[in-house]
């Protein structure tokens, strides 16, 4: 398969370097905002909710939100990553032109974006789970597999999202993947509320839905407990990752080589 | 296949157009050899093809040896490529954006450090090593790119209309870094649609139209098989009818374009003479320029 020839051949390490060393010149900035922005988010939510909402599922109401937030926050990490910025690579700056007039495939091009949006996921999982554990949100051992999740996490819409870039004629068209794709999914999936709740159609579809799958895993893991069909959930995702990378491949080789 | 470049039959359609109707080209080690057409001749697709970026639909290529594009990749090891438009990293200052590039080409960071200095010498860019890419101008970003397109020790270039857009000043240095690469022994392949910038750097060119090479050799040899030595541009009031009778009397070609008769011949001197007899009209005598050649093989009308 191309993916893992190209991953052995690892030519894609250059590429992300390239973009880890843009990142580290604004990591200060970066790096706060991944701390700051989940902080907010958990005392407003977790704390304003919690007068009406005492538990949930047995849990505190900002834990279980916390672990929501953690799979949501490492979805839009690796969205941003992979349309906007991707985009601004691929389209307006022109930086995909340039790697590829030297010895570097479109292959080690798109999957250096791809682990590299991830990487952007497992930064802001960790960040926010560290807010977490700083708030004393749980003390649970299991927490230690957020991190390969946000990473799990981040190459299931990342994948999906480097599609969105490959058939882009413009930043606007974003939007579309984000009211009509992500924001239902935040509010399907089980961030804010358990999905058991919702009616039976809306259950179904949600069980199709990647976040779904994140949430299954994150939650637990969260709060110290062990998954129930861990290797489902998980296999959901590998499969949303690369169907989705191989799609954008296939639609950037149109699109770019030509 | 043993030479620097070569293809062979080399085509290409986008939905039913042939943009490239068979190109066959060959360059020789040290050469700088020159692609001539108007905008959408074909230039930047060939030149896409001969680096395995786009497939050729019929044809062979071979880069430094290497089948294109089943192994472009390892033909580009070798290759430097200047892009029609910079695409510089904005994110990175001039330095970053060299030793950055070097590892594309698997060159590690210290041993492009170490070049440094002689690359940003050539790009006449030695103290701005530490200049964010939006404070260079248009020359400078253009010889930056050139720069990096050395970070490789290439032993082929490609410049994809390497001077359009700069400034006199700019063009005569970006020539002359050209010319000192051609004496250190690098082929050059370069499109162009400055005739004069072909004039001065080509050993050879090629002039393309509609996907297809209408003539190729040394400059002058093409103007002298093509056109006639001398040419006078006659303009001014009254030009028509001094065209209608007496231009297409005494000149071995004649053409009106616009307000400008141009006559073509092997000796000049009746016609100079006759316009002394037309005070009003006003001339220009000169030797047969490559432009003349251009315009006579691809014609005059605009192209958009």
């Amino acid at each position: 398969m191309s993916v893992a020839r190209a991953l052995v051949a690892g030519r894609w390490v250059a590429v992300w370097r390239r973009n880890y060393l843009v990142w580290r010149k604004l990591a200060a900035v970066s790096i706060a905002g991944n701390i700051i922005d989940p902080l907010f988010y958990l005392l407003g939510f977790g704390l304003g909710f919690a007068t009406m909402i005492p538990e949930v599922e047995g849990v505190k109401y900002i834990a279980f939100l916390a672990g929501g937030t953690i799979c949501y926050t490492t979805m839009l990490a690796a969205s941003f990553e992979a349309l906007y910025s991707g985009f601004a690579r691929m389209h307006v700056q022109r930086t995909w032109e340039g790697i590829l007039a030297a010895p570097v495939g479109l292959e080690d091009v798109v999957l250096a974006e791809w682990i590299w949006a991830a990487s952007k996921s497992l930064l802001s999982g960790t960040a926010i789970l560290l807010v977490a554990i700083a708030l004393g949100l749980s003390q649970s051992w299991t927490m230690a597999f957020i991190v390969p999740l946000a990473l799990l996490i981040g190459l299931a819409f990342a994948g999906m999202g480097l599609v969105m870039t490959a058939l882009a004629k413009s930043y606007d068209f974003f939007t579309y993947w984000f009211t009509l794709v992500l924001t239902p999914q935040m509010l399907l999936c089980g961030v804010f509320f358990p999905t058991s709740g919702l009616p039976g159609w809306v259950q179904a579809v949600a069980s199709a839905l990647p976040l779904t799958h994140a949430i299954a895993l994150g939650r637990p893991l969260f709060l110290g407990q062990w998954p129930e069909a861990a290797l489902l959930h998980a296999g959901v995702l590998v499969a949303y990752g690369l169907a989705g990378f191989a799609i954008a491949l296939a639609l950037f080789r149109r699109r770019l080589l030509a | 296949m043993d030479g620097v470049l070569e293809a062979k039959g080399v085509r290409k359609s986008y939905d039913g157009r042939e943009v490239v109707a068979g190109i066959d080209l060959a360059l020789a080690k040290g050469e700088c050899y020159g692609l001539l057409g108007p905008n959408g001749a074909g230039k930047t697709t060939t030149l896409r093809m001969l680096l395995g970026l786009t497939a050729p639909d019929a044809g062979t290529i071979s880069l430094l040896g290497h089948p294109v594009p089943q192994a472009a990749r390892e033909g580009r090891i070798r290759v430097g490529v200047v892009p029609q438009m910079d695409n510089l990293d904005p994110d990175f200052t001039v330095a970053e954006n060299l030793l950055v590039y070097g590892r594309y080409f698997g060159i590690p960071a210290r041993e492009v450090r170490a070049r440094l200095p002689r690359l940003l010498e050539f790009a006449a860019l030695e103290t701005r090593g530490e200049s964010r890419i939006q404070a260079l101008s248009g020359g400078m970003k253009r010889r930056l790119v050139l720069a990096r397109a050395l970070v490789n020790d290439p032993d082929l270039i490609f410049l994809d209309e390497p001077t359009t857009g700069l400034d006199p000043q700019a063009r005569h240095l970006m020539w002359e870094r050209l010319r000192l690469l051609l004496r250190q022994g690098k082929t050059i392949l370069l499109t162009t649609h400055f005739m004069d910038e072909a004039e001065r750097l080509c050993d050879r060119l090629a002039i393309i139209d509609h996907g297809r090479m209408l003539a190729e050799g040394a400059p002058h040899a093409l103007i002298a098989e093509h056109i006639e030595p001398e040419v006078v541009e006659v303009y001014g009031e009254g030009v028509e009818d001094w065209y209608a009778a007496q231009a297409r009397r005494l000149a071995v070609r004649a053409e009106l374009h616009g307000e400008t008769a141009f006559c073509y011949l092997r000796d000049a001197a009746p016609v100079v003479a006759n316009l002394k007899d037309h005070p009003r009209l006003r001339f220009l005598h000169r030797r047969a320029n490559l432009e003349d050649l251009f315009l006579k093989l691809t014609g005059r009308e605009m192209r958009e």
